[in-house]
């Protein structure tokens, strides 16, 4: 199973203007985070928020819708988000606490509440988990370096940065420039490349772009949790829905591209255990289901 | 007792109609089999005791319905001497390192390791050393002793709890997962037994140089002493705050991946 456990797959999209306006593609991350703000299902959130310098996030707990939305939108490069999920819990002591992660982040959060030998009272604070579908992730220089080299855009001018087909597209104020993906490949952080988790497995709703048309998101819901508080913004009128694509530029995308991320890692992971460099996944001649994220 | 302790871990309870007449024997049958826990303290600050009776919600019962405490001076006054031997224990928790210089201290543990089926290296001293690793001697209240170590050093240790302390949390689930015999939850802990020399430049050594690290900050999340921030998407540890607990690393999640374990918590 290559897209991991879910309960329901679908389109989704926030009904709000103003999310819709500002946020990557359906704004279900900020719609989410809003609507359980809203609902008191969570008490604050940790995303990836803006900083002093452009385009370089910074992980923050937002507290407001306002400060929600100003986390919209994609920033292809590393924020730690974990690491403000102790200043969550402890300065703010947040009880219910949101997050927005990409999958190996996912990970880190439930190794941390499967076996938490040193948080206290961490484990049991994350309320609702909404997991970023990613295929790989770049440091800022890297980003930086490939915008300005390769799209020839000024860092500061940059609006909005978006993945699809094949393209990575970089929008300023009156222009569009595309570059292909491919032309990303060597600038991504190398940890990815062992990654066998394209769509947040593990989160309580996981979310992307891929397969999905313009301005919609594809959602996935995974734990009792997620598809519970899915459910309620949904029935609430938070969130709109259309049903998924089943062909090639829907569901069938999404099942290629994450068993595509998938098969390059099990090969680099066997590479890397042949090498005898220390890798904490199983070979695939380890486990029943060569793709399995184990 | 169980259920409570299940429930308050936010462990799945069972439907109704399967906690049926298998339960109730299961339930009588560990009534006969009270494991008998002894808890030995080395050089330690107490932390870790303090973390275990921080489970308020099930900490009376579970010392006096779900187990024995045959031995320890904190938890239970059972002390130790040549008149009065050590009793058998099925368990013993180890808090603290061990000083080789201090005859009390190796003779105790060598005894502990006599009489106890288990031994577990409990928190981080016990596990790694921890902070004690930084002392040399010199000092009073006995300036000869300087030389501290991971139990694991001088005995043979079965599970290492690691933690700074160790999270009241894990200690509940270790409970649970010992009264179950639920070996699969133990096996991350026999496997960190072999983990005795930590630090917090484990995370640039073993997973940055290692190309794994992706930049998540668990690492700095878990930092008891926010020695670990994260600059530029990677860990940047401050040695001068690093205690040595090896928190951080067992945490990545890069490190080791317990997937099968994720999952069924999950319910995926």
């Amino acid at each position: 199973m290559v897209l991991g456990t879910y309960k329901q797959i679908t389109l989704g999209r926030s009904t709000d203007k103003q999310i819709q306006k500002i946020s990557q593609d359906g704004g279900i991350a900020t719609g989410l985070l809003c609507f359980a703000l809203d609902e008191k299902i969570i008490d604050g959130a940790v995303v990836a928020g803006p900083s002093d310098e452009m385009w370089k996030p910074k992980a923050t707990v937002a507290l407001t819708s306002d400060e929600i939305l100003a986390a919209a939108g994609t920033k292809y490069t590393l924020s730690p988000n974990n690491w403000a999920l102790k200043e969550a819990v402890r300065q703010y002591g947040l009880e219910k606490a949101g997050i927005v992660t990409i999958p190996c982040q996912t990970m880190g959060l439930r190794k941390m509440q499967s076996y938490p030998f040193g948080v206290r009272f961490m484990a049991d604070k994350i309320a609702l988990d909404v997991g970023i579908f990613c295929t790989e992730n770049f440091s800022f220089e890297s980003l930086r370096t490939f915008i300005t080299a390769k799209a020839g855009v000024d860092f500061d001018l940059v609006e909005k940065m978006d993945i699809g087909n094949g393209k990575f597209w970089v929008h300023t104020q009156d222009d569009v420039i595309n570059f292909p993906i491919k032309e990303t490949h060597g600038y991504e952080q190398s940890g990815c490349k062992v990654c066998l988790d394209l769509v947040s497995e593990l989160s309580d709703i996981s979310t992307g772009s891929i397969g999905a048309p313009d301005d919609w998101s594809a959602v996935m819901t995974r734990t009792e949790t997620g598809d519970t508080i899915f459910k309620q913004a949904v029935d609430a009128g938070a969130i709109e829905l259309k049903p998924m694509d089943e062909g090639k530029f829907g569901l069938e995308m999404l099942t290629k591209l994450a068993k595509s991320k998938k098969e390059k890692a099990m090969k680099e992971i066997d590479r890397r255990k042949e090498l005898g460099l220390p890798v904490p996944y199983k070979a695939s001649s380890e486990k029943e289901d060569p793709l399995a994220n184990v | 007792m169980l259920a409570r302790i299940k429930e308050f871990l936010g462990m799945e309870a069972k439907p109704k109609e399967e906690a049926s007449q298998q339960e109730v024997e299961k339930v009588a049958e560990e009534e006969k089999a009270k494991p008998r826990i002894g808890y030995i303290h080395l050089s330690g600050c107490t932390g870790d005791a303090m973390s275990l009776t921080e489970n308020y919600d099930i900490l009376a019962p579970l010392l006096t319905e779900m187990v024995d405490i045959v031995y320890g001076q904190t938890l239970a006054d059972v002390w130790w001497d040549d008149e009065n031997p050590m009793p058998e224990m099925d368990l013993a928790l180890v808090e603290g390192s061990v000083c080789l210089q201090d005859e009390h201290s190796m003779k105790e543990l060598l005894e502990v390791r006599e009489k106890a089926g288990l031994v577990v290296a409990f928190g981080s001293c016990a596990a790694t050393g921890c902070f004690t690793r930084y002392s040399r001697g010199g000092q009073q209240a006995n300036p000869r002793h300087e030389s501290f170590v991971p139990v694991a050093d001088v005995v043979k240790v079965d599970l290492a709890m690691p933690g700074c302390p160790p999270s009241p949390e894990i200690i509940a689930k270790t409970v649970v997962a010992v009264i179950n015999g639920d070996m699969d939850y133990l096996q991350p802990m026999m496997d960190l037994v072999g983990y005795t020399e930590a630090c917090g430049c484990d995370l640039q050594l073993k997973v940055v140089n290692q190309a794994l690290c992706i930049g998540c900050g668990t690492c700095a999340m878990s930092c008891p002493t926010r020695a670990v921030g994260m600059t530029d998407g990677r860990p940047e540890l401050n040695e001068d705050r690093c205690v040595k607990c090896g928190i951080c690393y067992t945490q990545c999640p890069r490190s080791w991946w317990p997937a099968e374990r994720i999952n069924m918590d999950l319910g995926l």
